[in-house]
């Protein structure tokens, strides 16, 4: 219940905080804590110097930007549920967003967080990479953009570096996006999530919690490409995937349960 | 120690911090407001849930450093001149609490739920709430207890 | 106007309402130290070495091993149990499971205690494990190799009579598993003690029973019981989890003793959940006879109970399974045989139903299985053969007697809710039409049994003198609500308004003898209790009052709607409880006014019938609880609103065990459910409302006609979804789901049946 003891320090800038991010290989970014403070409770995280960046609210924003809606890391879940702007030009964010947590999570969790803690189970996981998404960065060397194929990189492992800071998601306009997450229960992590979306007239699908990172289900995508039906393309969902066997599900239960969403996120679309 | 300056139920109050320090703690020990509960450790049960800056948020999942400049309002904060709040007064009416210990927990989620939606249908009650558990009720009275002060106009 | 069965608001809302509550945790205890377990990692393994030193190192923190406490447990508390099964609190020689104490940290506060447990360090030979039950049954690993078995208790007969289905033209057979389940209170245990400056001892305690505590802790640490005093103040839920103490709390005041300072102690939720004593953890496997028109002949339970590693009464809840074994059925001949084992888990105890729920979902699977293979509708099979309404007393094949029941009542008034044929049109139709989301509709019709030890319970009313009552009761409310309805109990028998009488409890300073709270019994022998005390000081007013009336005590009279004393047939002068009082008072006879009284009673029989209506998605096999309707009859209900509250309660219990909940070990003893994110606790979004309807047939067992309530909607709830689960799914070849029936448990079931 009580974390490991650490230092604090709150920044006031992102340049601040990426020099403070550099004063101790086991640094670690807070932002809205609804991920990584449960894991320092559990004492499973241990960061010697956590770095706030709470008060960075030039990173709460949501805009549109050509083509493209640039979303602020800051921006709380709370307020992209209700964002009129993802509203309009990809609903699929705030719609999955309903799905995490409860709302006293999402009062305080933030897209940038979500994404960054690289949890294979993230609902906004699946749906950054099913968008093609570009995670901007910045760091000591500057600001770069990771495409969201190449950010996941294992279980709870990023592309970041170890100084760098996640500021800005850049999604795609879609008009059509669907996610669906199979649940034991209601507030449970996904036993899988699907994201499936039609970017730029291609179908996308994303996956949660079917390997060590979220996953493109790229057989579904090929087959849908070369013009198979939704339910052969969906019976290809596991493929490539190493769903896990846990408490919540067996890897075998897993494999079934992606084939069946993948088919009904296809059929919503 | 962190310098931080957090204003409780109105109050101001300062304090020299451990970083660790959960708000819930700085709320039930520093404080010595008793009535936000602890009851997991995995941010699962709501039973500290307080409002901050006027949306509930879980206080064993906050550092009290990042509390600081904040308005957090507890269960204490509610009640004004003794009188019930509203959504007190529904739980109470609907028997919506049996042993207590989840009880302010929901009620401050309630509080924070009619704000954003102040007149929800059952299905938006029960998933507005599903950061919160109760394991005496069976949520049935609790459920409406929100119905009820919503159409109280809380 | 009697205020009997009313619903009352609360009289204990408001402490809750406002945050004035006083948990043990909340207690101010000024100079209290810190205490936090280190708990072994392992679930069988012998202890070579603790190594304190790097813990130690922090300041002001002391370390206590086994070697320094050398307490164990007391036995089972039911003599036919195995006695020898003793918890050292502090293990020493062997840890028996992931959980199990192996040192105590003492520390200023809650934040070193958690650093410094980190750094103990302990050093293990690892054991064969014996994890599961059917491993432990077979007495190869054991648990207590001087002992010589894991046997710790056994119920019924092992011979089987191989003439038991004699005359029955089908049997069906199926094992069921109730699985283990945490209780879950809101509050986890949390306790504090601290040694007067007069030597007396007092402890706080997070419990169901603390007059219970009070004596074993008493004996267990060797303390004068009169220089001990228990406090539970106000308690966060127990459901049968805090109904016995625990080597934690004994390491509490054997600490608070020794260092002389206050000690407290308040566990994580991740402890909680691996180390609170557990319930269920029942295999049955069931045999059910009878006539191809649907009479009921025979039937056969073999349950293996697992006791996990320290076995207390849990060990013999096959025996109250086997007495509930007959359900609401005449069945004619019944056979049980029950053996309860340890293993290298996490102890288990009497959860809100403790062995009754596992009577009803085998009994009440067992009879859906039997219609289904001789073609009958459930409902005519239950018809069939519920013991008729004018048999009562009636004893049972399996030996209980029951008191008073009506369950065709009971099933009518829960059809005609629930919309029976309306419900079969639509599952009908969704079938025809080949829609993956099938509906089922389930029915349970249960009993069970309350005050299932007949205990006695004590009660105190007093006058004070401003003319209120105290009552002082040995039953103890957690959230039961017995400041309400004992209130309204002895406010109806002294004509006093509920909001001047106040009940006390919990405290043994205060009330001297009690047995706590659990067993659905709080009502029927502590409402009673307080009611024999009330009528007990109405008398002794009565004398008072004829002395200052200059009348015979025969010839006064409680006018109850007023409150006031006359002598009868003449209304003035008349004296009210307040005058009564203060003349008393004033001539030092206000302690006449005060009567004490004990109350026992035989075990009742609530009954009822839940219907559940689910929809199952046979493509996920996702399932989703639609409609709960509960017919429960607990006799006479004191206060309806906190008797449904009740209901609403249990079914949530019992439904949670049947769509969601499990705790599970890995074949290693660790626990893969031990926080609220592995353990699927449900939400207020995972259930919809529920439909309780009540129904009052009053026991002969007590005046008030009251039975208990807490734990019948558990019990009736679980098999109701079951049945509907499977009932959903009986075109498809399935008749057998593992519990929870959702999930991955309906698809494999499903798999399965198309093999």
């Amino acid at each position: 219940m009580i974390p490991a003891a650490f230092s604090y320090e709150r920044a006031g800038s992102v340049e601040e905080a990426i020099e403070l991010l550099g004063s101790d290989e086991d640094a670690k970014v807070l932002a809205g804590g609804h991920s990584l403070l449960p894991a320092m409770k559990l004492r499973i995280s241990r960061p010697t110097v956590l770095v706030d960046i709470g008060r960075l609210d030039d990173l709460r924003y949501v805009r549109e930007d050509g083509d493209r809606i640039a979303i602020g890391a800051l921006t709380r879940h709370s307020a992209l549920a209700r964002d009129p702007v993802l509203a309009a030009r990809c609903a699929l964010v705030p719609q999955t967003v309903e799905l995490i947590g409860d709302p006293q999570v999402r009062h305080r969790g933030t897209i940038g967080g979500s994404v960054a803690h690289a949890d294979p189970a993230s609902d906004l996981g699946a749906v950054v990479l099913a968008l093609d998404a570009e995670l901007v960065a910045r760091g000591p060397d500057g600001e770069r953009t990771i495409q969201a194929a190449e950010f996941f990189t294992g279980p709870f492992t990023s592309a970041l570096g170890p100084q760098e800071l996640l500021t800005e998601i850049r999604v795609p306009a879609v008009e059509r996006g669907v996610y669906l997450k199979h649940q034991r229960s209601a507030r449970d992590w996904a036993t899988v999530g699907v994201a499936a979306a039609d970017v730029g007239g291609r179908i996308q699908v994303g996956l949660a919690s079917m390997g060590p990172t979220s996953l493109r289900a790229s057989a579904v995508e090929e087959a849908l490409a070369s013009g198979a039906s939704a339910e052969d393309a969906a019976a290809r969902a596991a493929e490539g995937a190493e769903p896990p066997s846990d408490v919540s599900a067996s890897s075998e239960y897993r494999a079934h349960l992606a084939r069946v969403l993948v088919r009904r996120a296809l059929e919503q679309l | 120690m962190t310098h931080v300056a957090i204003t409780v139920n109105g109050q101001p109050h300062e304090a020299e911090v451990e970083p660790r320090q959960l708000l819930v703690y700085f709320l039930r020990e520093t404080l010595g407001l008793k009535g936000t509960n602890v009851g997991c450790d995995t941010s699962s049960c709501g039973a500290c849930t307080v409002l901050v800056d006027g949306d509930s948020v879980k206080s064993c999942t906050v550092l009290t450093a990042q509390a600081d400049g904040s308005n957090v309002t507890t269960i204490e904060g509610l009640a004004a001149d003794g009188e019930l709040h509203p959504v007190q007064q529904a739980f109470h009416e609907q028997h919506a609490l049996q042993c207590g210990y989840c009880t302010p927990g929901f009620v401050m989620a309630t509080v924070s739920l009619l704000q954003e939606n102040p007149s929800p249908s059952e299905e938006e009650i029960r998933r507005g709430l599903e950061g919160n558990l109760c394991r005496c009720t069976g949520y049935h009275n609790i459920v409406r207890a929100v119905e009820a002060a919503a159409r109280a106009g809380a | 106007m009697s205020i009997l069965g009313n619903r009352v608001l609360r009289k204990e809302d408001p402490r809750f309402l406002r945050g004035e509550a006083s948990y043990v945790e909340n207690l101010e205890l000024e100079g209290a130290l810190t205490i936090t377990f280190v708990r072994s990692l392992l679930a069988h393994a012998r202890i070579v070495s603790v190594d304190t030193s790097a813990a130690e190192a922090l300041p002001d923190v002391q370390v206590f091993t086994g070697a320094d406490i050398d307490v164990s447990t007391g036995p089972p508390p039911i003599p036919v149990l195995e006695q020898r099964m003793r918890r050292p609190v502090v293990a020493t020689d062997v840890v028996r499971f992931v959980g199990d104490i192996v040192a105590v940290v003492v520390s200023p506060d809650r934040a070193t205690g958690a650093d410094a447990a980190e750094l103990v360090m302990v050093e293990y030979d690892p054991l064969p494990l014996a994890v599961t039950t059917a491993d432990a049954v077979k007495d190869e690993v054991l648990l207590y190799p001087e002992i010589g078995t894991n046997v710790a208790g056994r119920a019924g007969r092992s011979d089987h009579d191989p003439r038991l289905f004699d005359g029955c033209d089908v049997v069906v057979r199926d094992t069921l598993v109730s699985q283990r389940l945490a209780a879950c209170p809101l509050e986890v245990r949390s306790a504090a003690a601290e040694v007067g400056s007069d030597g007396r001892i007092t402890a706080w305690l997070s419990t169901q029973v603390p007059h219970r505590d009070h004596f074993g802790l008493s004996a267990t640490l060797g303390i004068d019981p009169g220089q001990f005093r228990v406090v539970a103040p106000d308690v966060g839920g127990g459901f049968g989890a805090k109904s016995a103490f625990g080597a934690e709390e004994t390491i509490v005041v054997w600490l608070a003793r020794h260092l002389g300072t206050p000690v407290r102690w308040t566990e994580t939720r991740s402890e909680s959940m691996t180390t609170l004593p557990h319930g269920r953890g029942q295999r049955l496997e069931l045999a059910l006879g009878g006539t191809r028109d649907g009479k009921l002949l025979a039937y056969r339970m073999d349950i293996l109970q697992d006791a996990g590693a320290y076995p207390g009464v849990t060990a013999f809840l096959p025996n109250l399974t086997a007495l509930l074994a007959s359900g609401v059925y005449a069945i004619p001949r019944i056979e049980v045989d029950g053996v309860s084992v340890v293993t290298n888990t996490a102890p288990l105890t009497t959860v809100r139903g403790a062995g009754r729920p596992e009577a009803s979902q085998a009994i009440e699977r067992m009879v859906d299985l039997f219609a289904a293979e001789i073609g009958m509708d459930p409902v005519e099979v239950r018809r069939t053969n519920f013991i008729p309404k004018d048999a009562f007393p009636y004893k049972t094949a399996s030996g209980a007697e029951y008191d008073s029941a009506d369950y065709e009542a009971a099933l009518e008034l829960a059809l005609r809710a629930v919309g029976y044929e309306e419900v079969r049109a639509e599952q009908q139709r969704r079938r025809e039409e080949g829609s993956t989301q099938e509906l089922g509709i389930g029915i349970s019709s249960y009993t069970e049994i309350t005050n299932p030890l007949g205990e006695e319970e004590y009660g105190e009313v007093e006058i004070t003198a401003d003319g209120g009552a105290l009552v002082h009761t040995g039953s103890f409310s957690h959230g039961q609500g017995h400041e309400t309805t004992f209130a309204m109990i002895a406010a109806e028998r002294l004509g006093l308004p509920i909001e001047k009488v106040t009940v006390l409890k919990g405290d043994t300073d205060d009330v001297p003898k009690g047995t706590g709270t659990f067993g659905s019994k709080s009502t029927q022998i502590g409402g009673m209790a307080a009611r024999g005390a009330a009528d007990g000081v109405v008398e002794r007013a009565k004398v008072l009052v004829g002395d200052y009336l200059e009348a015979s005590a025969a010839d006064v009279v409680l006018d109850t709607s007023q409150g006031r004393f006359h002598v009868a047939g003449t209304p003035q002068p008349a004296l009210s409880w307040a005058e009564l009082a203060e003349r008393s008072a004033a001539d030092g006879r206000l302690d006449e006014l005060k009567v004490q009284h004990d109350f026992k009673a035989p075990p009742t029989f609530p009954f009822g019938v839940h219907i559940a209506v689910v929809e199952v998605d046979v493509e996920t096999g996702r399932v989703e609880l639609q409609r709960l309707v509960a017919v429960d009859d607990a006799g006479t209900l004191i206060n309806p609103l906190i008797a449904e509250g009740q209901v609403h309660g249990g079914v949530f219990t019992g439904v949670a065990q049947a769509l969601y909940e499990e705790f599970v070990y890995d074949e290693e003893g660790n626990p893969l459910s031990g926080t609220f994110v592995g353990y699927a606790f449900p939400s207020t979004a995972d259930l919809p409302g529920w439909e309780a309807i009540e129904m009052e047939t009053p026991t002969p067992a007590n005046e008030l006609g009251v039975k208990g309530i807490g734990e019948s909607g558990t019990i009736g709830a679980t098999p109701a979804v079951w049945n509907a689960v499977l009932d959903a799914l009986a075109p498809y070849g399935v008749r057998h789901v593992d519990l929870p029936c959702n999930g991955e448990n309906v698809w494999r079931a499903l798999q399965e049946a198309k093999a």
